[in-house]
């Protein structure tokens, strides 16, 4: 006689899943604050350089874009502690086995985390580049980013694509670490690989002589690219288009995603 | 009920476990006996020497000869504007391209010129469309010069001294592509001339400057050992370009040479596609008066790529960033680890005063910091300067002593980061945050100054690398800053914004406070 007879077989459903991430995700306070730093650093260190930006001419080459969206460059650290916490703190409490056994499907609890962690990203990320982009609108026209100058509008559809190009790029961002982490599994390590990735490619490119291994880091590298996606000038020179370089991104974070999952089948929790 | 006073059991403890350096030497047991540590900072030795594959693979750019060669114009390589990078006398990469009308002259003896009208075309923007060519108007940059040089020849890199006028920096006098003098102050015109004497005895070039040819004051000796007895004397007139269309012309009058006169000739030093080029001179004569036009610069190479290949000694270190992961991870979590596992409650109840505890944790990260950038320096230097004369870059020649203390700065750099990591991880108590703050307070600042804010000629500010622990970054400055030449002083090219060891002291200052706050927080809370 079976134990489990006249008791339900469990059905794991992702409803059950996303609901149980999302309850975990919300009742820390840990995330919640991380993601409101995510919004003030953005935005404070975007109205910063734009406050510090001038264009005194029409060749002054600097991009209105990249200059509001300067936030990103520590607002991504932030967000990658978001995305290794969400699977790092499961390891370093040990509150892991506990979520396995109520979730034995690995893959499905795996994914309902990354789903409730790239919603919350999501809208955090909105908020902070919306304040960003407004902090910019503000303050760039008063130093010489004006329509003499070729800047024309800073809401034109290359400028809305640049914004929606940070926002999934910050959400993409926090999927990596949340992948990495999940095949490294301690998160001070994991958050130093994820830091790595993301800081080395652009130091590297920038010390090394060479200018076709400088090009092809600016290439492969997921901040380089992602900051092809928010360039709105200059795009000819661009290593990569800005929807190649979106691309570059996203399969940085497909396969940390993948390895993760993998890491996550095939090994003991 | 009684009221006991009760003395709490305190168990006799032995008197060497009060000596500070037992805890130093229990720290340091902690940290040996974790392997993954043990070998993230083994990674960080080995960064350094090998980032220097990379930070010296010069091939695909502008690589010099290394050689004096003769003024040969033809390209070295397959890209444009590479050119047999010129050396200097005291072996420093150099640009020395300019016109030059001279003639031959033997053993000592004066010339003397009165300059009248320094004038320059330059390109203003905007910029022209490629078919008409670029849109050209009148312009005198700062450092446009014309003047008299005497030359050890007309060999690009070869020994010189010079009197010259300049677009707005007086009357200088130069000599051996580092040095410069001032000399009467203001610009040149008709009614205002400037006259300028150089006199040539043995060894030795002085120059003068006289503003009406009756009453000279001395502006600079050079001294020029190597000059033999046969040399070129004349005028030159130069203006570096940007690679836009820049030229300086310079009108000279009463020139008297105390050598037998033979006759100008007029050679572009350098060939007519040097680097810094953007036309051939031109040299008119008419009644006394010589008119000169030529581009080009006399100058240190350093600072940009319109100047040559020079590179500096820096990039053998380019791994620094590399090594500095592993290292800010190891020092978080040197104490992250304790809160994680609750060892830091054992480890405070053996050493119940705390700010010791901090102190030795401190110390012993410190000294694994400093050897790690010392040994993975010393590893870069010895191993990069050959990579990079192998591959035919040219670094800045640099003393013993400034290579000492890029190799200690490296270390002591290392030292403070895994200090201030540290810190930050007591200070936050988790791993991730404490590890993402630390990577982000140094990678940031450079990436920023670097990056969004630089404009098309690449300018940016670099307050980011002047305040933030970022700035130490300066300890590893290989190359001097010439105020003479107008560069692109940036990190990429080896100039950092503060000296060295003021860049190493804001960062001593930021170490200094987070350990503070650390203390404090560690006194005043529960763990």
């Amino acid at each position: 006689m079976s134990l489990t007879a006249g008791v339900a077989p469990p059905r794991y459903l992702l409803g059950q899943a996303l609901h149980a991430e999302w309850t975990k995700f919300r009742t820390v306070a840990g995330p919640s604050w991380l993601l409101a730093g995510v919004v003030a650093l953005t935005v404070a260190v975007g109205a910063a350089a734009a406050s510090v930006a001038q264009c005194q001419s029409a060749t002054c080459g600097i991009d209105p874009a990249t200059v509001s969206f300067t936030g990103i460059y520590p607002a991504q650290a932030v967000a990658a502690v978001v995305g290794v916490l969400a699977i790092g703190n499961e390891y370093s409490t040990g509150m892991i086995k506990l979520s396995l056994t109520a979730m034995p499907r690995r893959l499905t609890w795996f994914f309902a985390k990354a789903a409730v962690l790239t919603a919350a990203v999501l809208i955090a990320a909105a908020l902070a580049i919306a304040g960003a982009a407004l902090a910019g609108r503000l303050i760039l026209p008063g130093h010489g980013f004006t329509p003499a100058h070729g800047y024309a509008s800073l809401t034109s559809a290359s400028d809305i694509r640049a914004a929606a190009g940070t926002v999934l790029y910050l959400t993409l961002i926090a999927l990596l670490s949340l992948g990495l982490a999940a095949a490294v599994r301690d998160p001070a390590a994991a958050i130093g690989l994820v830091l790595g990735v993301l800081y080395l490619f652009p130091l590297a490119a920038d010390v090394i002589p060479n200018p076709t291994i400088d090009r092809h880091l600016q290439q492969i590298g997921p901040l380089p690219a992602g900051l092809d996606a928010q360039a709105t000038t200059g795009l000819n020179s661009l290593p990569l288009t800005p929807w190649q370089g979106f691309g570059v991104v996203a399969l940085w974070a497909a396969g940390a995603l993948l390895l993760g999952a993998l890491a996550l089948k095939s090994r003991d929790a | 009920m009684t009221t006991e006073t009760v003395t709490p059991h305190r168990s006799p403890v032995a008197p060497e476990r009060e000596s500070f350096w037992y805890l130093v030497h229990a720290e340091w047991t902690k940290f040996r006996t974790v392997r993954g540590w043990v070998i993230a900072v083994l990674v960080t030795i080995v960064a350094l020497p090998a980032m220097a594959f990379l930070g010296t693979d010069v091939s695909g750019g502008c690589a010099g000869t290394g050689s004096t060669a003769s003024g040969t114009s033809s390209g070295t390589g397959g890209a444009a504007g590479c050119q047999a990078q010129p050396i200097g006398p005291g072996g420093e990469p150099v640009t020395d391209a300019f016109y030059f009308a001279h003639q031959p002259v033997t053993g000592n003896g004066t010339i003397t010129v009165r300059v009248t009208s320094l004038t320059g075309h330059v390109t203003v923007p905007p910029a022209g469309s490629e078919s008409d060519g670029p849109q050209t108007g009148p312009g005198l940059p700062p450092w446009s010069k014309a003047g008299i040089i005497i030359k050890e020849n007309t060999s690009p890199g070869s020994a010189y001294a010079a009197m010259m006028v300049t677009g707005s920096n007086g009357v200088r006098m130069q000599w051996d592509y580092v040095n410069d003098t001032p000399g009467l102050a203001g610009g040149v015109s008709a009614s205002a001339p400037r006259w300028l004497r150089l006199v040539r005895d043995g060894g030795t070039i002085t120059g003068y400057d006289s503003a009406d040819g009756r009453h000279w004051t001395l502006v600079g000796t050079a001294a020029l050992p190597g000059l033999t007895s046969g040399m070129q004397a004349g005028l030159f007139a130069a203006m570096p370009s940007d690679g836009n269309y820049t030229t300086a012309t310079g009108v000279f009058r009463h020139i008297g040479l105390s050598w037998p006169a033979t006759g100008w000739t007029g050679t572009n030093v350098g060939g007519v596609n040097a680097n810094f080029v953007s036309a051939p001179g031109t040299l008119r004569q008419s009644a006394g008066t010589v008119t000169l036009t030529g581009s080009g610069d006399i100058s240190p190479a350093v600072g940009s790529e319109y100047s040559g290949s020079g590179q500096s000694l820096q990039r053998v270190l380019a791994g620094t960033f590399f090594g500095l992961i592993p290292l800010i991870v190891v020092a978080a979590m040197f104490i992250t680890a304790e809160y994680r596992r609750g060892l830091i409650r054992v480890s405070l109840t053996a050493a119940p005063r705390r700010g010791r505890l901090l102190a030795a944790k401190a110390v012993v990260i410190g000294a694994v910091g400093f050897a790690a950038g010392l040994a993975g320096a010393i590893l870069a230097l010895a191993v990069g300067t050959r990579l990079l004369v192998r591959a035919g870059g040219l670094a800045w020649p640099v003393s013993l002593l400034t290579e000492a203390r890029m190799a200690v700065g490296t270390g002591a750099l290392l030292a403070l980061v895994a200090v201030l990591a540290l810190a930050i991880g007591t200070i936050v108590r988790r791993s991730a945050p404490a590890v993402a703050l630390a990577i982000a307070v140094i990678f940031v600042p450079y990436l920023v100054a670097l990056g969004p804010l630089q404009g098309a000629n690449g300018e940016a500010p670099m307050w980011p690398l002047q305040i933030t622990p970022a700035a130490a970054l300066s300890v590893q400055q290989a190359v001097p800053r010439f105020y003479q030449l107008i560069a692109i002083y940036r990190p990429n090219a080896g100039y950092y914004p503060l000296p060295p060891w003021a860049g190493f002291g804001v960062e001593c200052a930021w170490a200094a406070a987070a350990l503070a706050l650390a203390y404090y927080l560690l006194r005043r809370s529960d763990v």
